[in-house]
């Protein structure tokens, strides 16, 4: 039985991962908004199992609050805002997808690399997946790098919260839930005043691609 | 060699002949459905098989000898292809002879004289359709190759008779490393079989056909080898993909009477896949040849994922 649930939670390890390969593939802005709910699903159903093994009853709070938040708040925020800002059918044209990818496996190389000795030493029965937990947070930290548009790059912000949650809960069995409640409410005042100030850069540039900031002044 | 072993290897190679083309019907049909169109039925491949055996076979005149050798050697390949993977059983006497990685290059074998009986006669479309054929199995390959190490390292052997006994009669456990596998497998067969995000099975449009630009030249009986032995391909990679993601009521050896079972079991689960395989391609749009690439890129970036979590997580 327990290693079935061990098992369970690495399938929903590996989903998370499959999800931000996913995502750092995506063209379209809506897709990217569904792949980071289904994240935050799969974050929800490991989060769930987890407190489930260890019994430990804080963690299917933090499993509710995400459940609330990055399932249906957040991207129900960020739908309103790809409708006002009317990007809703967006595709952005990515450089180059399959050199993306294969620098991604280096990535997941290295961060499974960098996990591998970490999780030797811990007992826990999620220790396997301390190390997919920081691929996904690098490669969320990629999508933002090489993303051009302000809304992907705040999808990538989110996808890489969702990491580090992930990543508490795997190493440590989540956070104090103090810390997490912390945690959950920056991310929310995040998303909104990066919403503002996504009005803000379209204001000035008519466009939201953040190229336009690297500029100095007008020409 | 026991009798039933043998008995067991005769039944899976007719069986692979007889359900293969009834396969291709089942796609088909359920492809003309999606589409509001009434189909041919599920017998259609068997007459057209019929129809061309008994067709006088044209051979242009500037064609070699391996112009009209090819069809059995495609043929052949794909016989024996679906021959050594496990359809009913996985007492097969002929499993020994060719192992994952070998029935991967039973695979290019095929393509590769496929490719060349293409560029045999010299038209321009033989040649197009070579080239296309190449660009897409070199990038298919690598990655079919990837998701068969990774079922192997959870076989601890490349025979797929052993992976199958491993996954289906071992105790039962969740591989997340399958699931990556199973998504990049799924790209593969797509791709290999000619079926819609890369290439239209049903298309004659000189700027979009792939495999039908291979075999324009052909007809008669080489032409329904060929038919036959793509039918044989879908077959025998449908069967792969159930025997290493849905290895359930595969027959173990020493026990002839599970392939009773073995046998609806099989129909059951090709019915299934025939069904979603046609859903997939009413849903889906044909891609352009340029994106293909990133399609199967992503297939084999997948199968690479997979092999590191199985390292990672030992699952």
């Amino acid at each position: 039985m327990t290693t079935l649930i061990s098992q369970l939670i690495n399938l929903f390890a590996a989903v998370i991962l499959m999800l931000s390969f996913a995502m750092l593939a995506q063209r379209r802005i809506l897709s990217l908004i569904h792949l980071f709910a289904l994240q935050g699903l799969a974050v929800v159903g490991a989060t769930t199992v987890v407190a489930y093994v260890t019994d430990q009853h804080h963690l299917y709070y933090s499993a509710a609050l995400t459940l609330a938040l990055k399932v249906f708040l957040i991207p129900w925020l960020l739908h309103r805002l790809i409708d006002r800002l009317n990007v809703r059918w967006d595709i952005e044209t990515l450089i180059n997808i399959p050199s993306t990818m294969l620098i991604g496996i280096v990535l997941v190389v290295f961060a499974f690399n960098l996990a591998l000795p970490i999780s030797q030493l811990s007992a826990a029965i999620t220790r396997g997946t301390l190390g997919i937990a920081l691929a996904s947070v690098l490669l969320s930290f990629m999508m933002m790098i090489i993303r051009s548009k302000a809304v992907p790059q705040v999808i990538g912000f989110l996808a890489m919260e969702n990491g580090l949650f992930f990543a508490a809960t795997s190493a440590t069995h989540g956070m104090p839930m103090v810390v997490e409640l912390g945690i959950a409410l920056d991310v929310l005042v995040g998303v909104f005043i990066l919403g503002v100030f996504m009005f803000q850069i379209r204001e000035q540039f008519d466009s939201l691609d953040i190229r336009h900031l690297e500029n100095l002044k007008e020409d | 060699m026991s009798l039933s072993s043998i008995f067991s290897q005769f039944l899976a190679i007719v069986a692979a002949l007889l359900l293969a083309p009834l396969l291709m019907g089942w796609v088909n049909q359920w492809r003309a459905w999606f589409g509001n169109r009434s189909g041919a039925g599920l017998l259609q491949p068997y007459r057209m098989l019929h129809k061309l055996f008994h067709k006088e076979s044209v051979v242009a005149e500037s064609a070699s000898p391996l112009f009209r050798f090819a069809p059995y050697v495609i043929f052949g390949c794909m016989l024996l292809a679906s021959a050594i993977v496990p359809t009913l059983s996985t007492d097969l006497p002929l499993a020994p002879a060719a192992d994952a990685i070998a029935l991967v290059g039973l695979f290019a074998l095929a393509r590769i004289f496929i490719s060349l009986a293409a560029m045999d006669i010299g038209t321009a479309f033989g040649t197009l359709g070579a080239r296309r054929e190449m660009l897409i199995g070199f990038l298919a390959e690598p990655a079919l190759l990837t998701v068969l190490f990774t079922a192997s390292l959870i076989g601890q052997s490349t025979s797929l008779s052993t992976i199958v006994e491993t996954l289906a009669h071992k105790q039962f456990a969740i591989h997340p490393s399958l699931a990556f596998a199973g998504i990049a497998f799924t790209f593969v067969s797509f791709a290999e079989n000619a079926r819609v995000p890369v290439d239209n099975p049903a298309t004659h449009l000189e700027l979009t056909m792939i495999h039908e630009a291979l075999i324009l030249e052909y007809s008669g009986r080489h032409l329904a080898l060929i038919e036959w032995a793509a039918a044989l391909k879908l077959f025998a990679y449908s069967c792969i993909g159930l025997a290493l993601f849905f290895p359930w009521g595969i027959a173990e050896a020493q026990a002839p009477l599970a392939m009773l079972f073995a046998l609806p079991a099989l129909v059951f689960k090709l019915a299934t896949g025939g069904f979603l395989l046609a859903l997939i391609e009413t849903l889906s749009a044909k891609m352009r040849i340029f994106r293909v690439p990133e399609f199967l890129a992503t297939a084999f970036l997948l199968a690479v994922i997979g092999m590191l979590t199985h390292i990672l997580l030992g699952a």
